[in-house]
């Protein structure tokens, strides 16, 4: 019953969801009746440009903006504002200044419940899985940007979420730092059978981790369209497959 | 053409002449440590010790009027008598508790305070107007008042400094929580931080330095305020002694306490500082 249970663990349902923001006096609909199933242990990555709403629908996963109409459901429940089930991964790291690596890893433990020598043992862990356990009693400000946000990550998989949300995470990163921690995202997904909304404007990144890619339409008429991504992994970017799924992406942009 | 002179003719006394690429090496580690630690200090200190020779000399060499400006040695020959015969300590004793208590009181009421006006927009728009209003108000102005209401006791010199010492704390308070990064505050909201998780654990830390701005302005202006504070109605503080040797034309005495209210002012200024250390090591940047 428990194992049924956990297969089940970090299905997302939305239903009907839309939001719209106010600009100057006059609503302005950024999503509109939008309707998709997350399966379990995916990774979906949302693209689209810019005022598409992508990010927006993350808030609203996320718990951080209600949605003027519909609903989200995780693992049949209706979710109402944020809640530990979910984690974020912002585009900034985010990271408290005044704590240590191993201290920012544990942020959320502490309200889980976790004694003190539970958090500690916990977040010395996941500060391994990405590599930085030399930095431990670091403070963020002696970082690189690529360093932060690898601790960004482990504070959000830290707390073992059924869900992880990641707004443009590699966003600000350079080139190079962004390929590593693409791989190095990948290893991990690996490893943490997790439920993973990806948000990104990079059509690569996209093709590179996710299973499923949503791609939000730029007008508003628009529908959504969903493309499987069925490649081996870990995957090659020069692979033909690839290259095929980025032209496709491409096109569907009008870019090609 | 002359500045180039000087150079090179420093740069062969101390060995360090380009044509000789031996000789640089060869000086010994300890010399050019002594001889970095010599520079900073004089990039650092250089223009106040120019200031206090330059005292020192037009005194005794009676470019200004000795009587008015005694020399420097007189002035600390005479802080060192009245330290080593206790007539100075009662006065240092009595200043330091006004400005203690004036200063603590501040810090009980302007922390808190400032920690509840700056979170709650509500609040802090409707007290706003009267702190500024406050604010502007010289506390020296207000002094009459305060003896009017507390009498000459002193109850009305703490509350004098009390006053001044309270705006630097509680507006640096205010400012210090109405910057934290709102991102941080719901990166934490994201962990299932409630209200007061979200406060003790992101927005206190946050606000630390701005706290401190506050507090080291503050106890800066507990000891400046001592000077109004004890010129009315008080027989004993260091504020009393630069008046009253004032009156009494005894010149080094008045220069001698000055002297003591600049060094306390730097001793409370650096217990700050260190302070601020050991609880900001996160912002230091060669922690």
């Amino acid at each position: 019953m428990s194992v049924a249970q956990n297969l089940r663990r970090g299905e997302v349902a939305i239903r009907h969801l839309s939001k719209s923001y106010r600009l100057n006096g006059a609503p302005l609909p950024v999503l509109r009746d939008i309707n998709l199933n997350i399966r379990s242990g995916e990774t979906l990555a949302i693209v689209g440009a810019s005022g598409s709403g992508k990010t927006t629908l993350l808030r609203v996963l996320a718990g951080l903006e209600d949605p003027d109409a519909g609903e989200v459901l995780i693992d049949g429940k209706l979710t109402k504002g944020v809640g530990t089930d979910r984690a974020v991964i912002f585009q900034e790291p985010r990271l408290l200044p005044w704590l240590t690596v191993l201290d920012n890893v544990g942020f959320g433990l502490e309200t889980q419940g976790l004694s003190r020598g539970e958090a500690r043992h916990r977040a010395r862990r996941y500060v391994q899985l990405v590599g930085l356990q030399q930095f431990e009693s670091a403070y963020p400000r002696q970082l690189s940007g690529g360093m932060a946000q690898r601790v960004g990550i482990a504070r959000a998989l830290a707390v073992q979420p059924e869900i992880l949300l990641l707004d443009e995470p590699l966003g600000a990163l350079d080139a190079m730092t962004k390929i590593s921690m693409q791989q190095e995202l990948a290893r991990i997904w690996r490893d943490e059978d997790v439920t993973t909304v990806l948000v990104t404007h990079d059509l690569e990144e996209a093709i590179y981790l996710a299973d499923r890619i949503l791609i939000l339409p730029r007008e508003k008429g628009g529908e959504p369209r969903l493309i499987e991504i069925d490649l081996p992994r870990p995957r090659d970017r020069s692979a033909p497959e690839f290259v095929r799924h980025r032209e496709e992406l491409l096109n569907l942009f009008g870019l090609h | 053409m002359s500045y180039e002179h000087v150079n090179t003719s420093l740069a062969a006394s101390f060995g360090l002449g380009r044509a000789d690429g031996q000789v640089s090496t060869a000086v010994p580690a300890i010399v050019s440590r002594w001889r970095a630690l010599l520079g900073s200090i004089v990039a650092r200190y250089g223009v106040v010790l120019g200031f206090l020779a330059f005292w020192q000399l037009s005194s005794t060499l009676g470019w200004v009027n000795p009587a008015v400006f005694p020399p420097l040695d007189v002035i600390l020959s005479t802080l060192w008598g009245g330290l080593a015969s206790g007539a100075l300590l009662d006065d240092i004793a009595i200043s330091l508790q006004r400005s203690g208590i004036a200063f603590a009181a501040a810090v009980v009421v302007g922390i808190p305070l400032g920690l509840f006006m700056g979170q709650v927009r509500l609040v802090e728009q409707a007290l706003d107007p009267i702190l500024q209003l406050f604010r502007q108000t010289s506390a020296l102005a207000l002094y009459p008042v305060f003896i009017l209401l507390l009498g000459l006791g002193e109850t009305s010199k703490v509350f004098v400094i009390f006053w001044a010492t309270l705006f630097p704390v509680l507006l640096s308070t205010i400012g210090g929580v109405k910057e934290v990064d709102k991102k941080l505050i719901e990166m934490a909201r994201t962990y299932g931080a409630g209200p007061r998780t979200v406060f003790r654990r992101v927005v206190l830390p946050a606000s630390v330095p701005a706290i401190f701005v506050g507090l080291r302005l503050s106890a800066t202006t507990a000891l400046l305020l001592l000077i109004a504070a004890e010129m009315i109605g008080a027989n004993k503080g260091i504020g009393f002694q630069v008046m009253n040797a004032q009156y009494n034309f005894q010149i080094p005495l008045m220069f001698a306490a000055i002297l003591l209210l600049a060094l306390l002012g730097l001793a409370a200024n650096a217990l700050l500082v260190l302070l601020q250390r050991n609880l900001c090591r996160w912002s230091q940047p060669n922690a």
